[in-house]
């Protein structure tokens, strides 16, 4: 019997005035009554809508329905045909835009909570689940993974399912790429994360740390070291700055700084060793989730005043809905169409303010958005002692200066066949924020899917 | 894990390194550097290459025990292993083409001038050292520095191996005895490069210093080593570190180093400081 209740089951959370003060995770997940419960509003539909929304298509009313009988590992294998991170994209999964959007409950009412539910379902496996793991046999191929991010981590897992010997090298000490250094613990905790690496290295991945491709080793070297070919998962972490004037003063980061800090290295932990300054009133420039990431961060080392800059209105935010929600909740105030112009010293060296403009929205640019314009005259002065530049990166040039034939755009995005992920080297393919700019973990998964199929296709075509 | 195969202290404050680092140890070239992690709960700190072997597949490091971090390395004794050590970052140094050079050290300074003039010394490029120390106590790599150059001038500040003076006032008088430099390499505190720089740059000879910013990641993904050159932004981690000293703007470099001074003295001070606690134990 369906579940007719037009809202989604509600999910517990941390109290907003509680979590603001630490870095515990914000969402709690559900209960088993609640997963099974929620699960009862999906109607299980011929036509699928919400597989086409989810960029890996996953088999969603198939992995449901298991979840509507109790049986959760079973909903888990369902899952993980097609998902090697479930716990990781059921948290943060922009769903509100891929497979919720789709849902045919969603029409007159709240869709299923689609994402909620991979979440209930890798985290019960998590801690149920003592299932061995069956290794696949090798069948004797060698294939490199350059960067263990989302979609290196997924090519990776894929491709040790098929048989092949994967090595994935990665620059930090830490596999993960953005889900350690950038995502914070609140939003998704560095443990989940670990346990989806650890369950990777059990199908036989071996990731090498503190290997910097390009610089250690070159793309060629990995091949004359015997791997058939190569993936580049290397993302888009090289942050941008603006032009204003101000940016090398004490107290300005940028986002990527200020979360490797408190994400990778535990700043915020009094006993580990990297340091963070523990600023008073702080402005967030940008208006993606990393920009919301870095607020809340910065309100959880006990800023009294965290300010989000922004110089569109909260319509055009990229951020995802909930995360604007969870930050105003949390006492975060938006500074919507306003721009900075300038970043001043107290006298010291240090941020003292941040000076900026009203803007208002005019026509439409390329990208769809309608372009803010700047108000004369309408400067002000905030007082500030951090500004944190959250307004996008783009791809690191390590690889592409270091690497023959692989080609790039003006933005610096490697260039692929968009079928096949092939760069325009052969054996060479690449996908996730390389290849797209930043973008989301998901996309980035499924850009690692469909390179492991072609890598695959690529190998057995030349041993034929 | 690399293991640390030789420990040696060369003055009081002042130890070397060599570590067990074959793949860095491969494509390793003067002027680049390394990131290590002590342990699990370690800061990343950036420490230049000071000298490699090929062969032995081993990378050299010199640090000063300046603060946490550095004295927590400095408890690690041969044949025990830090947990990261990664490299070769940043650019080589540009050093062919010179005919005559002064290679200046300050300090632990000379640890990452003496790579640099040990390659320039090999490509036939007449070599000046010049090295400053406190004292005659801390004076390192004197009789290394002897074998990569023509002339060593070592200065103490206060004159006790008889040779009073900063870097600075030997460089001068080898410039005004007519050393006809066509490059002047210095690394050292910032104070004493910015002085250097603004010294060649009166007489026109092209300078490269050696800068050394907060680092991270120290593959540029973070931007916490940025420095105002020519008046543009550049990420010393990957741009430099060697950058041309009359194009730097050394008082932001500066101030930028003091960000988290305060931090960084609490945490030796800390009595809870786990430093403290292991070397207790230890």
């Amino acid at each position: 019997m369906a579940n007719m209740i037009m809202t989604k089951t509600a999910m517990p959370e941390q109290q907003p005035d509680v979590r603001n003060k630490n870095f515990e995770e914000v969402a709690l997940g559900y209960t088993e009554e609640m997963a099974v419960f929620e699960a009862q509003r999906c109607l299980h539909c011929k036509n699928r809508p919400c597989v086409n929304g989810c960029p890996v298509n996953v088999p969603i009313p198939e992995f449901i329905a298991h979840v509507a009988n109790g049986e959760f590992e079973q909903a888990y294998n369902v899952l993980t045909s097609a998902n090697s991170l479930p716990a990781i994209c059921g948290r943060v999964c922009p769903q509100e835009t891929q497979c919720e959007s789709k849902c045919v409950r969603g029409i007159k009412g709240e869709p299923v909570a689609i994402g909620r539910l991979e979440r209930f379902v890798a985290d019960y496996h998590m801690a149920h689940s003592r299932e061995k793991l069956q290794l696949t046999k090798s069948n004797g191929h060698k294939v490199a993974i350059v960067g263990a991010g989302p979609s290196g981590l997924t090519c990776a897992g894929d491709l040790a399912k098929a048989g092949y010997a994967v090595t994935v090298f990665e620059a930090f000490h830490t596999a993960g790429g953005v889900l350690m250094y950038g995502i914070p613990e609140f939003r998704l905790p560095k443990a989940i994360v670990q346990k989806e690496i650890d369950g990777l290295r059990a199908l036989g991945v071996e990731i090498q740390t503190n290997m910097v491709i390009g610089k250690v080793l070159s793309v060629d070297e990995l091949f004359e070291m015997g791997y058939e070919a190569v993936f580049i998962g290397t993302g888009a972490g090289l942050p941008n700055f603006m032009d204003i004037p101000g940016n090398g003063l004490s107290g300005v980061y940028s986002a990527n700084e200020f979360l490797t800090r408190i994400n990778l290295m535990k700043a915020y932990l009094d006993d580990y060793d990297t340091c963070i300054i523990r600023p008073k009133r702080v402005a967030v420039v940008g208006g993606g989730n990393v920009a919301m990431d870095a607020a809340r961060s910065a309100k959880r080392l006990g800023a009294e005043d965290v300010y989000i800059i922004y110089r569109r209105s909260e319509e055009e935010m990229p951020a995802r809905n909930e995360e604007i929600h969870h930050a105003r909740e949390e006492g975060i105030e938006f500074c919507l169409l306003t721009n900075p112009v300038a970043i001043l010293d107290d006298g010291t060296g240090k941020v003292g303010k941040i000076e900026c403009v009203k803007m208002e929205l005019g026509q439409p640019d390329d990208s769809g958005r309608r372009r803010p314009v700047e108000k004369k005259g309408s400067n002000f002065q905030m007082d500030v002692d951090c500004v944190v530049i959250a307004i996008g990166n783009s791809p690191n040039p390590l690889i592409r200066i270091t690497t023959k034939g692989i080609e790039a755009n003006k933005r610096g995005c490697l260039v692929v066949d968009e079928s096949t992920m092939q760069t325009t080297r052969q054996g060479v393919y690449a996908g996730g924020d390389a290849v797209t700019g930043a973008a989301t973990v998901i996309l980035a998964m499924g850009a690692g899917r469909q390179a492991a199929r072609s890598i695959d296709a690529y190998i057995q075509g030349r041993n034929e | 894990m690399f293991k640390i195969v030789e420990k040696a202290a060369l003055n009081p404050s002042i130890t070397k390194m060599v570590i067990d680092a074959p793949f860095i140890a491969r494509k390793a070239l003067p002027g680049q550097f390394i990131i290590l992690r002590v342990d699990e709960h370690g800061e990343r700190i950036p420490l230049t290459i000071a000298d490699y072997d090929r062969e032995k597949g081993t990378v050299t490091i010199i640090y000063q025990k300046v603060g946490k971090t550095t004295l927590l390395l400095d408890t690690l004794q041969q044949g025990e292993a830090i947990l990261d050590f990664v490299g070769p970052l940043g650019k080589a140094s540009e050093l062919e083409g010179y005919k005559k050079a002064a290679v200046i050290g300050g300090g632990a300074g000379c640890a990452i001038a003496y790579p640099q003039a040990k390659a320039l010394f090999n490509m036939g490029t007449h070599v000046d050292v010049i090295a400053g120390f406190r004292n005659k106590e801390l004076i390192i790599l004197e009789d290394e520095m002897k074998k990569v150059s023509q002339n060593l001038t070592v200065m103490t500040d206060d004159g006790s191996n008889d040779h009073k003076g900063f870097v600075t006032d030997a460089l001068l008088a080898n410039i005004q005895n007519g050393a006809g430099y066509d490059l002047v390499i210095a690394i050292g505190p910032i104070p004493m490069m910015r002085a250097v720089s603004n010294m060649t740059k009166e007489y026109g000879i092209k300078t490269i210093v050696s800068m050394n910013p907060i680092m991270i990641d120290g593959t540029g993904m973070c931007g916490g080593c940025r420095l105002t050159v020519n008046g543009e932004m550049k990420y010393a981690c990957v741009d430099g570190p060697d950058f041309d000293g009359h194009q730097v703007d050394f008082d932001e470099a500066m101030k930028r180093l003091s960000i988290f001074k305060e931090q960084e003295q609490n945490a030796v001070r800390n009595p809870d400081c786990r430093l403290l606690r292991s070397a207790n134990n230890g």
